[in-house]
């Protein structure tokens, strides 16, 4: 049980301990569905989802079935099924009631299922011994977070086409991968700040 | 012991709860359930939401072209989808311009049936019909060029079409593919014949549907094909033809021929036929005949690269050399073009300088 607020948990899980500019993880993505605002916030949006549901339902699969049945060596398998059969219900859903997002994600909406911060949200959650309520917040926090940094360089990376005259070899990844790090290095400067861990 | 028993039982239990979660939603979330698909204001089908619009009409026999089996490459599925059809796919938008945007025009290959739908499709499209046919006899034209000879088993009364119009074979589900495929290929023999059907094949290499057709067909098998499709055909006009076809575009081109040999028009035509060597030139002794049976008729074969065993003294060069060679400047023509887009392409470009208006000039482009 950490001692933490939820409120404090929240916005730490969004801004100073992002998933993504923080802990570094759920990078994949980043470097192709970025180049447009609008895909970005459609990923996010998905990301949030299902980053929120498996966290609750991980958490519940955890503590009440795996610690008392003594089988808490699955944890790795079940997280993970538990967070496939979720990406599956999401793109079902996507197809369905936003056929435009479904083509321009393509292959990422799937590939959702071995995002590692999803993982990672799961194993944090368990790592350092969250309640329920702590884990939904944390899981839709770090959604949120990781939503907001694709967003963002989505965003620098729309405004740099308009307007910057990049070198030819340093178009698309390697740009992408500059912004990243260098918001990174801002998002440093949170270390340290807030205890959620 | 009981742990392993209960571990199994724990995993299988996560595994089915979720499965029937999905299976669940499945039903739900992506039954599309029926749609009504209202055309031209007059006619209502209703289908099973959740396929293409291209598949779901063919299946209530309304047949739309397409060169690639509804695979968004050929764009030759076009139709007017004015409600209902969402918002247009990135697969579509290159295939669009900005009239046919304004206009709702889109690929029914692309555009899935989800909800009640309200479409324009030309009148034309409504002759298309399903023909039964059995394949009589498969011959080999050149070591990559086969013709099927097709016998019309229904309907009855047999197949009514425009020389130079094509035709969609459907290819079974094979080895090589994941269900029925549909290709089109131009109908090579007289549109008199209402039973008795040629069509041209090349072999692409890899290609699903070609090695289908020249690996694995038999004679006797039975196959289905719609059609006709195309505005490749005659045009009335004083003015004289020029043929031009390089390859498999010959075929359109031959049933054109044998629509000349039976009308005997006044209008002298000429075919320049390009291929590679001696042995790329098929129908030759059959296009020899008919410039015996159509008064007028030239026809002048060009290879670009003749063997030395070839012994070749007719023209050399590929058909843009013919065409520069001996069409004047304003020649009085009406051409006719069937082949690769390149070849249609500088060929119509080379016309065009010539001083030959586009209306003139009609062209089937074998992608």
């Amino acid at each position: 049980m950490i001692n933490v607020d939820i409120g404090t948990l929240f916005f730490a899980a969004i801004f100073t301990n992002n998933i993504l500019l923080t802990n570094f993880l759920g990078l994949c993505p980043f470097l192709s569905i970025s180049r447009e605002l609008r895909s970005s916030l459609g990923l996010g949006t998905a990301v949030v989802f299902v980053m929120t549901c498996t966290a609750a339902i991980n958490y519940l699969v955890y503590h009440y079935l795996l610690e008392p049945l003594n089988l808490v060596h699955f944890r790795y398998i079940v997280f993970i099924i538990v967070i496939a059969a979720f990406v599956q219900l999401v793109e079902i859903s996507v197809e369905r009631f936003f056929p435009a997002l479904y083509f321009v994600l393509g292959i990422f909406l799937p590939l959702i299922t071995v995002n590692c911060a999803i993982l990672g949200a799961s194993l944090f959650m368990i790592i350092r011994k969250y309640t329920l309520l702590q884990s939904i917040v944390y899981g839709a926090g770090s959604g949120i977070g990781w939503m907001l940094a694709i967003a963002a360089v989505g965003a620098i990376r729309e405004k740099l086409q308009k307007t910057a005259r990049l070198p030819k070899g340093l178009e698309g990844p390697a740009i992408t991968l500059l912004i990243t790090g260098l918001m990174a290095l801002a998002f440093m400067a949170f270390s340290g700040m807030i205890q959620i861990q | 012991m009981i742990q392993l028993i209960l571990s199994l039982l724990a995993l299988s239990g996560i595994g089915a709860l979720l499965a029937l979660l999905l299976e669940i939603a499945d039903s739900f979330i992506a039954n599309y359930g029926e749609s009504h698909i209202l055309i031209n204001n007059e006619k209502d089908v209703v289908v099973e939401g959740g396929s293409p619009l291209i598949f779901s009409l063919m299946e209530n026999q309304i047949f739309i072209p397409s060169a690639c089996g509804g695979k968004g490459t050929c764009s030759m599925c076009k139709l007017k989808v004015l409600e209902g059809g969402g918002p247009v796919l990135p697969t579509e938008t290159p295939y669009l311009n900005k009239e046919e945007l304004r206009d709702h025009v889109r690929l029914s290959c692309q555009v899935k049936v989800r909800n009640d739908l309200k479409i324009e499709i030309p009148e034309e499209l409504f002759l298309v019909k399903e023909f039964q046919v059995k394949v009589a006899k498969i011959d080999l034209l050149t070591p990559n060029i086969k013709v099927l000879h097709l016998k019309i088993l229904a309907p009855n009364e047999g197949i009514s079409f425009k020389a130079g119009q094509y035709l969609q074979l459907e290819v079974p589900k094979y080895a090589l593919t994941q269900g029925p495929e549909y290709r089109a290929y131009s109908v090579a023999s007289s549109a008199d014949e209402a039973h008795d059907l040629e069509l041209v094949i090349t072999r692409v290499p890899d290609g699903a549907i070609t090695t289908y057709i020249h690996d694995y067909l038999k004679v006797g098998e039975e196959l289905r094909v719609n059609g006709p499709y195309g505005d490749f055909y005659l045009r009335e006009s004083d003015r004289d033809i020029l043929l031009i076809a390089t390859g498999s575009g010959l075929a359109p081109i031959k049933s054109m021929l044998h629509q000349l040999e039976k009308e005997q028009p006044r209008r002298k035509a000429t075919l320049f036929f390009g291929a590679r060597t001696r042995k790329d030139l098929f129908y030759y002794e059959r296009l020899r005949e008919f410039e015996k049976s159509i008064p007028g008729f030239r026809f002048v074969p060009t290879l670009s690269r003749p063997t030395d065993d070839d012994q070749w003294d007719g023209e050399k060069g590929r058909v843009t050399d013919l065409i520069e060679k001996h069409i004047p400047e304003n020649a009085n023509i009406q051409v006719y073009i069937c082949g690769g887009p390149t070849m249609v392409e500088s060929c119509e470009a080379i016309l065009r300088q010539k001083g030959i208006p586009a209306e003139h000039i009609f062209y089937d482009k074998f992608e």
